[in-house]
């Protein structure tokens, strides 16, 4: 059994410094990467702002997204003139080729039935574009939960039932742009077609332009999402998800659902790739093409080389993991493997499923802590107590790392106070190299910074 | 640019007769860069240092607002965590106020603050918490002002919450005692303390001789507030926010105001003499002058350098008031600079008309803007730099066009003679950087 830990926030009456932000948030970005899609969140203009404001300072992006701007009346009569007035005008100004509508605390408390709203305006209008709502209300759950939602409501209405094609669905979670533009290399590499949902790998890590984009280039079009319901498989990443937005999919149209840990890791990125042989060996055409690449072998070669080079400076040291829940128990995975310990693992979701998930992982019960639904606060209590000699978590653990005077590696979302968040790669053995070698820098500068004799060598 | 029909009244441009349309509601779906009035109380309050910031609500209001603004404070930092009663489905149901009155207790028991304000949010207001009531129940318990912020998301906009916020700091003003504060006193009214800005304001305000009661907010707190109507004058910088404050005061207390803007050497200097002026003293008088003559002169000399690089190049600028308008509109000329937009979320119809009179006949003036249309006139007035917030950003450095933070969440200070020359470095940073001959909006240029 892993340690359960002492007062989730939930049970407290107030949180300070909160390690999770409202589940739109993830919603709007599940939607940023779908083609031409506008997200449009229905309640106060705050939210929208609050939230286009966040993941700007995270991906340094535009991000466009519409606000059906609520007001008093709109709170006591309802939202709906506003929800029509929204979509038309986004319509007019962005045309663009879905609409993703999610909705804030605000309109799921005054009882909207947004769904039915919805089906009157684009009864009326059939000229404009599909329209996908999903309910998203922050009491319920965080922006973890947001995201996978949109993933699971944008499969529900869009997949279909067909003649079986030769293509892999991929459900990736909320990773980098950097990383799905890795996990699409990985998967290509097996000869797989790759339909991946969502895909914001350009819409929100797109090139310098000439003239302003409405909506950035890139993303899975809603046409192909269609397809889902065809696919030889399905590989949905991420520990924590039980059962995910993988499983309608195989309820509905019988297409395989296979899970897996975020390839964080040797071990992680040996069981993805594995996964990825075999699909490709059940593609009548691919059984050639089941073999790992060479160049992948060879990815793997140097980082287990550089495992071995940079093993003593990890061994035994000890690390606070926070984060998403998904991307917090896979970087545990790989602090496991390198004989860092994960001391503490964090995360502001609830889940329920990390601890289980750890040990999935080979983790021994009892050597770690899981906090979730936990708050910065709490985290930092446990920190103070368990005293580890590196964390690694994003931004907002930056002022908990300082006071303790422990170094942050920064990881996940979001990461605001550096640039290049959107290029920050965690996945496959190329981005465990990048994180094993920012680990093992981080510990060996601290040590360095904090010695008498600062020796140039290591 | 093909205006939304409903926001076309509310761009114009500045030699045109027609007077911008403002101090609307945003229009729906039309992207707008404004927040909601709980942003605008949030953003009023939050540098008030030694207060505890309790967000009565779901836990976004609260993240969202966690220490993103450059506000400084002088001793306590208690503003600059984020507290939230993280709102949950079981409050939703049965309400939220006895977890409010928990967290009150909690939070006064650990942090021990001089006083606390209580957000109210769209969800606590929907679900009819008396939030008001558990303030007024936590006052006595707790012995310190626990002062209600009634600005839920959906009751208007960030203007909205400014007044919000100013009713909050009215039932703080005058609670406290005035025992000697002198003659030449003011309070320093709208300025948040950016990147340490209040104390190069304080500087020269001591300079001359002149006390400073309180700051409302920057590095502010809460006995400082409470004894405000003891002095003799407001100088009202972020006119948007804190005015009413000043019209209060002068109504219940007789206590004078001044607005004033210390963004520019012009602005600057004005503002100094206006207090100057105020109190009639000629030795104060005299000592405004050698400072603003001192001040001036020191930054003088880089502002010619760095203009003769800079001029003839055009800006464009999108900005929370419109005070900050008028005065980057006169910066920016200083360092030979021309504004080809300037637009507001905030600015009402005598801005607007004052921003007419500032500006080149040309310039496109913009109420409650969105990022297309900004894009559209930064590409059509091919302006070489865009000032804004966060928001603005991406808009900017999307086409390759130089940008400058003049928000609240900026690191460097930029009032001030001393922040005139700062600006002046950061504009030059930005608008001379070779990069911009890579990118395709020049890279396109040099090859037609």
């Amino acid at each position: 059994m892993s340690l359960p830990i002492a007062v989730p926030s939930s049970k407290r009456p107030a949180a300070t410094n909160s390690c999770r932000v409202c589940a739109p948030l993830g919603s709007v970005l599940a939607f940023r990467g779908l083609r031409g899609c506008m997200p449009l969140i229905h309640g106060s203009q705050g939210c929208a702002t609050y939230i286009r404001r966040y993941l700007i300072s995270h991906f340094r992006e535009p991000m466009d997204v519409g606000s059906t701007s609520f007001d008093e009346s709109a709170t006591i009569f309802g939202g709906q003139s506003n929800l029509a007035a929204a979509i038309k005008n986004m319509v007019r100004q962005y045309a663009p080729e879905v609409i993703g509508v999610c909705t804030t605390c605000l309109a799921e408390t005054i009882g909207e039935d947004t769904e039915g709203i919805l089906r009157e305006i684009t009864t009326e209008d059939p000229s404009l574009p599909p329209i996908i709502h999903v309910s998203t209300p922050s009491f319920k759950g965080c922006q973890y939960r947001g995201f996978h939602d949109t993933v699971a409501a944008i499969l529900k209405v869009t997949a279909k039932a067909g003649t079986p094609m030769s293509h892999l669905n991929l459900l990736p979670g909320p990773v980098s742009p950097a990383d799905l533009r890795h996990l699409r290399e990985l998967v290509e590499a097996f000869g797989l077609p790759l339909l991946m949902l969502p895909d914001y790998s350009e819409t929100l890590d797109g090139p310098s332009l000439a003239s302003y984009a409405p909506i950035p280039e890139g993303g899975t079009a809603l046409a192909d999402v269609a397809d889902a319901g065809r696919a030889i498989g399905t590989l949905q990443l991420g520990a924590t998800l039980e059962p995910g937005p993988g499983a309608s999919l195989q309820r509905d149209f019988g297409v395989p659902l296979v899970r897996a840990s975020l390839p964080i890791g040797v071990r992680a990125t040996d069981a993805v790739l594995a996964s990825l042989a075999a699909f490709a060996a059940t593609d009548a055409a691919g059984a050639a093409a089941a073999a790992i690449p060479a160049w992948l072998s060879a990815e793997r070669g140097r980082l287990v080389d550089a495992y071995v080079d940079g093993h003593k400076y990890v061994s035994g040291r000890r690390v606070a993991v926070v984060g998403d829940p998904d991307l917090a128990v896979a970087v545990a995975g790989f602090c496991a493997e390198i004989g860092l310990i994960p001391v503490l693992v964090a995360s502001g979701a609830l889940t329920h499923r990390m601890a289980p998930a750890l040990e999935a992982l080979g983790l021994a019960p009892g050597a770690f802590e899981v906090m979730e639904d936990a708050d910065y606060d709490s985290i930092q209590r446990r920190v103070i107590e368990l005293k580890p000699d590196l964390v690694l978590g994003p931004s907002k653990a930056y002022p908990m790392a300082r006071a303790l005077g422990i170094p942050l590696v920064r990881i996940g979302f979001p990461v605001h106070d550096r640039i290049g968040a959107g290029r920050i790669l965690h996945l496959g053995y190329r981005g465990t190299q990048r994180l094993f070698d920012e680990v093992a820098n981080a510990l060996l500068a601290n040590q360095q910074d904090s010695s008498e004799m600062g020796y140039a060598y290591q | 640019m093909d205006l939304l029909d409903d926001r076309k009244r509310q761009v114009v441009t500045a030699g045109e007769a027609r007077a911008v349309v403002c101090d609307r509601p945003s229009v729906a779906g039309s992207v707008t860069q404004r927040a909601c009035s709980f942003c605008g109380s949030r953003v009023v309050l939050y540098p008030i240092a030694d207060a505890l910031h309790l967000v009565h609500g779901p836990v976004g209001c609260a993240a969202y607002t966690w220490d993103i603004r450059g506000a400084q404070s002088s001793g306590p930092q208690l503003h600059r965590l984020s507290f939230n009663t993280d709102i949950r489905e079981e409050e939703v149901i049965f309400g939220g106020e006895k977890k409010l009155a928990r967290a009150l207790r909690e939070l006064v028991a650990i942090h021990r603050p001089k006083g606390a304000f209580v957000y109210a949010t769209c969800l606590t207001g929907v679900i009819g918490d008396d939030v008001e009531a558990v303030c007024r129940m936590a006052t006595a318990e707790l012995g310190i002002p626990v002062i209600p912020v009634q600005s839920e998301g959906f009751k208007g906009t960030k203007k909205d919450g400014y007044s919000a916020a100013c009713r909050a700091l009215d039932q703080l003003i005058g609670t406290g005692p005035t025992e000697g504060i002198g003659p030449h006193s003011v309070n320093i009214l709208g300025d948040f303390n950016i990147a340490g800005e209040i104390w190069v304001i304080k500087g020269y305000l001591e300079r001359m001789g002149v006390e400073v009661v309180a700051t409302m907010t920057g590095d502010g707190r809460m006995d400082t507030i409470r004894k405000a109507h003891g002095a003799r004058l407001n100088i009202v910088q972020c006119a948007g926010s804190m005015t009413s404050v000043a019209k209060l005061m002068k109504e219940k207390y007789g206590i004078p105001y001044v607005q004033v803007s210390f963004f520019g050497l012009e602005d600057c200097a004005d503002a100094l003499y206006q207090v100057a002026k105020h109190f009639g003293d000629p030795g104060m008088l005299r000592r405004t002058k050698d400072i603003v003559k001192a001040e001036t002169e020191a930054v003088l000399p880089e502002l010619a350098r760095i203009r003769r690089d800079l001029e003839g190049k055009k800006a464009a600028l999108y900005v929370g008031g419109a005070f900050k308008a008028f005065s980057l509109v006169k910066a920016l000329r200083q360092i030979g600079m021309q504004v080809a937009m300037a637009g507001t979320q905030t600015g009402g119809p005598a801005d607007y008309e004052h921003l007419k009179e500032l500006c080149d006949a040309d310039t496109i003036l913009a109420d409650d803007s969105n990022p297309l249309e900004m894009a559209s006139w930064l590409a059509l007035r091919d302006v070489d730099l865009f000032i804004g917030g966060v928001k603005e950003r991406p808009v900017a450095f999307k086409l390759g066009i130089g940008f400058c933070d003049h928000n609240h969440e900026r690191k460097i200070g930029l009032a001030g003679f001393e922040g005139c020359a700062a600006f002046a470095r950061e504009v030059h940073a930005t608008v001379t950087s070779p990069v911009w001959s890579l990118v395709p909006r020049r890279a396109g240029k040099a090859l037609s």
